[in-house]
């Protein structure tokens, strides 16, 4: 059984007048200990997805139409909202792309590690002490008594991210979702927070839900890869198969545009057009319109998300050869 | 730190003196002649005179100003033309009044204003959002006579609850102190509701609720010490902005303090006091102001003393 399930989860906001939505039937799982990357262009609903499992959408202006979460066998989209708190920040921890502003400014790192300790574990103070300091080693930050009683303006990027990994790690989570943990962050520091996230999977066996919208991330970081498309699922495969052999004309897209060492070109610039907005999606293949492959049928209906034997899904009527 | 407080005080002392000359020049701008105003309207013109020379108002305005400034210079803020007594002692002994009701009414701003405002924030656009509002609206513009009178009208007069005016007991500080924190309690409803919207918006806001937390800590601790730093700029306006609304209240309810020293003296054109009141009126301001700035820091450790 996988450690996270997500089955046909649907999600609309209701927006002026009409209710847009955002996310349309994602399916995926996660396996315990492992790593999945879930990538697409910025407004794909890769963030969406990932509050909705952690059950952090305001609702209203959200609601979940269709599907479910599931995590441990635990359905979370029905648990009481006391029981989905003591999911969060316990058994399930989330790092955020921005370090700057993710941590409370008027607290110090410290208290706010040990925050997630006081409130899920029953430990002394100074058994959380210790934890802090062991949290604070785990993550790679050197003096960490001292680190601990300073205030967030007083790190740097890099560290400000490790401290909120710390405090997602803080109760010995078995699944972590960054959602984009290293988009803010220079080039050298993005491979070392990158590193560190795969170390602590090695060593604790963390799953983790990587989303990025960098597929040189998930090549050399992840054991499979979910690729949304305009709140869909478009493709879902091993990461070998999906660079061996990439099915949907948006994954080779995505691809194409990878910047190259050799190429200064930005990501994306290859895929002409732009994603349709959640409120303007056509009835079938939302990449219709800039699709290379696209054939009468596309736009009017939708192909359906079909799984080969080798685990490598796609949703296409005409998929790269 | 110990030269940033010599800074501030510098420039203190200089706001204060700016103020001295700019209150010497409208009160002697005014067409109020207080020599006529002490011998009396039935005086002779050389009665009225010989008192324009015993009070030194025959001088010209810059010699008098600087005998004024000279005098203020060693602790002497002159005698009032009326009574005769020293300035500097009546402003003393009304002080503790006007302190006390400055206390109660900034607590009493504070405790229905900023739980109203969080409680608002909390129930952004529902309908006890849109009550606190109106409330607040309603208290920002209530005129503080009329809401004197009215309390006093309905919990002095008519329920007995409270005594008619007078000092001495807590009773008698609650109607003033009410009247004056209606007017507050409104000002800081509206300010924390929209610091603490902003607040609950912020990125950290919602690792703390990836952490677990409960919505109520959340808004209680995460939110509400970011949210106090505009909260706590305003006490200290509020606290200079204090003396305009206490010569009205202190008056209405026979508060013993500053404002209505005040009150009486503007009535009996007695510059020496209107003076004296302008001084420690501005005195106020001054510490508010730096009273604000100085506990910044504790409430945001972003924040450095330069
Ligand atoms: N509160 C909201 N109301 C209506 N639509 C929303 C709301 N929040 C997000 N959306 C829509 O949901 C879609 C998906 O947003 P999401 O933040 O998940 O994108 P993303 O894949 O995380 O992109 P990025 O890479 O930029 O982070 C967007 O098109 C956005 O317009
Ligand atoms: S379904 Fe059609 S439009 Fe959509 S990706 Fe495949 S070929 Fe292109
Ligand atoms: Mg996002």
């Amino acid at each position: 059984m996988a450690l996270l399930e997500v089955e046909d989860l649907t999600v609309s906001f209701a927006g002026s007048g009409r209710r847009v939505t955002v996310l349309d039937g994602v399916s995926f799982t996660l396996d315990a200990g492992e790593i999945v990357g879930l990538v697409g262009e910025s407004g794909c609903g890769k963030s969406i997805t990932a509050m909705s499992v952690m059950r952090l959408l305001p609702s209203p202006p959200s609601r979940v139409d269709r599907g479910g979460v599931r995590f441990a066998g635990t359905d979370l989209l029905s648990l009481p909202e006391r029981r989905m708190r003591a999911m969060r920040g316990n058994r399930i921890g989330m790092i955020f792309q921005e370090p700057m502003t993710s941590l409370n400014p008027t607290f110090t790192v410290g208290w706010q590690i040990d925050e997630a300790l006081r409130l899920h574990t029953g430990l002394n103070a100074e058994q959380r002490r210790a934890r802090c300091l062991e949290l604070m080693g785990l993550v790679g930050v050197g003096a960490a008594e001292r680190r601990l009683g300073q205030y967030p303006h007083e790190l740097s990027g890099g560290l400000r991210q490790r401290v909120m990994i710390a405090m997602a790690l803080a109760c010995g989570p078995e699944m972590i979702i960054a959602d984009e943990p290293t988009t803010a962050l220079d080039v050298t520091i993005q491979a070392q927070i990158l590193d560190l996230l795969v170390t602590l999977r090695r060593d604790l066996g963390t799953a983790i839900l990587m989303i990025t919208h960098d597929l040189g991330v998930v090549a050399e970081y992840c054991d499979r890869v979910v690729v949304m498309y305009a709140g869909k699922v478009v493709e879902k495969a091993p990461v070998e198969s999906l660079f061996a052999r990439p099915r949907h004309p948006y994954t080779t897209g995505l691809l194409a545009s990878m910047p190259r060492l050799d190429s200064g070109r930005g990501p994306l610039a290859s895929i002409p057009g732009m994603v349709p907005s959640p409120g303007s999606r056509p009835p079938g293949c939302p990449f219709a319109d800039r699709c290379p492959n696209v054939l009468p049928r596309c736009a009017p209906e939708m192909p359906p998300l079909e799984t080969g034997p080798d685990g490598h899904a796609f949703a296409c009527w005409n998929p790269m050869p | 730190m110990g030269k940033y407080l010599a800074k501030r005080l510098g420039q203190s002392l200089l706001i204060l003196l700016g103020v001295t000359v700019v209150t010497f020049l409208l009160l002697f701008l005014l067409p109020a002649d207080p020599a006529r105003q002490i011998a009396g309207r039935s005086a002779s013109a050389a009665t009225v005179e010989s008192v324009r020379q015993q009070l030194g108002l025959h001088l010209p305005l810059w010699e008098q100003y600087l005998r004024y400034l000279g005098k203020l210079l060693q602790g002497d803020l002159g005698r009032s033309f009326v009574q005769r007594t020293e300035v500097g002692e009546l402003v003393w002994s009304r002080l503790p009044a006007t302190l006390l009701l400055m206390a109660g009414a900034i607590g009493f701003e504070l405790l229905i204003g900023v739980p109203a405002g969080i409680v608002a924030a909390m129930r952004r656009g529902k309908p006890t959002d849109n009550a606190v509002m109106i409330a607040s609206l309603v208290g920002v513009s209530a005129p503080q006579f009329v809401v004197g009178i009215l309390l006093l009208y309905v919990f002095a007069v008519q329920l007995e609850w409270f005594p008619i005016g007078g000092y001495g007991t807590f009773a008698h500080l609650v109607l003033p102190a009410m009247t004056l924190g209606i007017l507050g309690g409104g000002w800081y409803g509206r300010m924390t509701r929209s610091s603490m919207v902003d607040v609950l918006r912020q990125d950290y806001i919602r690792t703390a609720r990836a952490k677990g937390a409960a919505e109520q800590r959340i808004v209680l601790v995460h939110a509400l010490r970011n949210a106090f730093l505009p909260l706590l700029a305003m006490i200290g306006i509020d606290i200079g902005l204090f003396m305009s609304g206490a010569v009205v209240v202190e008056s209405v309810f026979g508060w013993p303090g500053i404002g209505q020293l005040a009150w009486q003296a503007i009535q009996q054109v007695d510059i020496p006091i209107i003076m004296g009141v302008t001084l420690v009126s501005a005195v106020f301001i001054v510490a508010g102001n730096l009273l604000a700035d100085l506990l910044a820091p504790l409430v945001d450790p972003r924040i450095r003393l330069r």
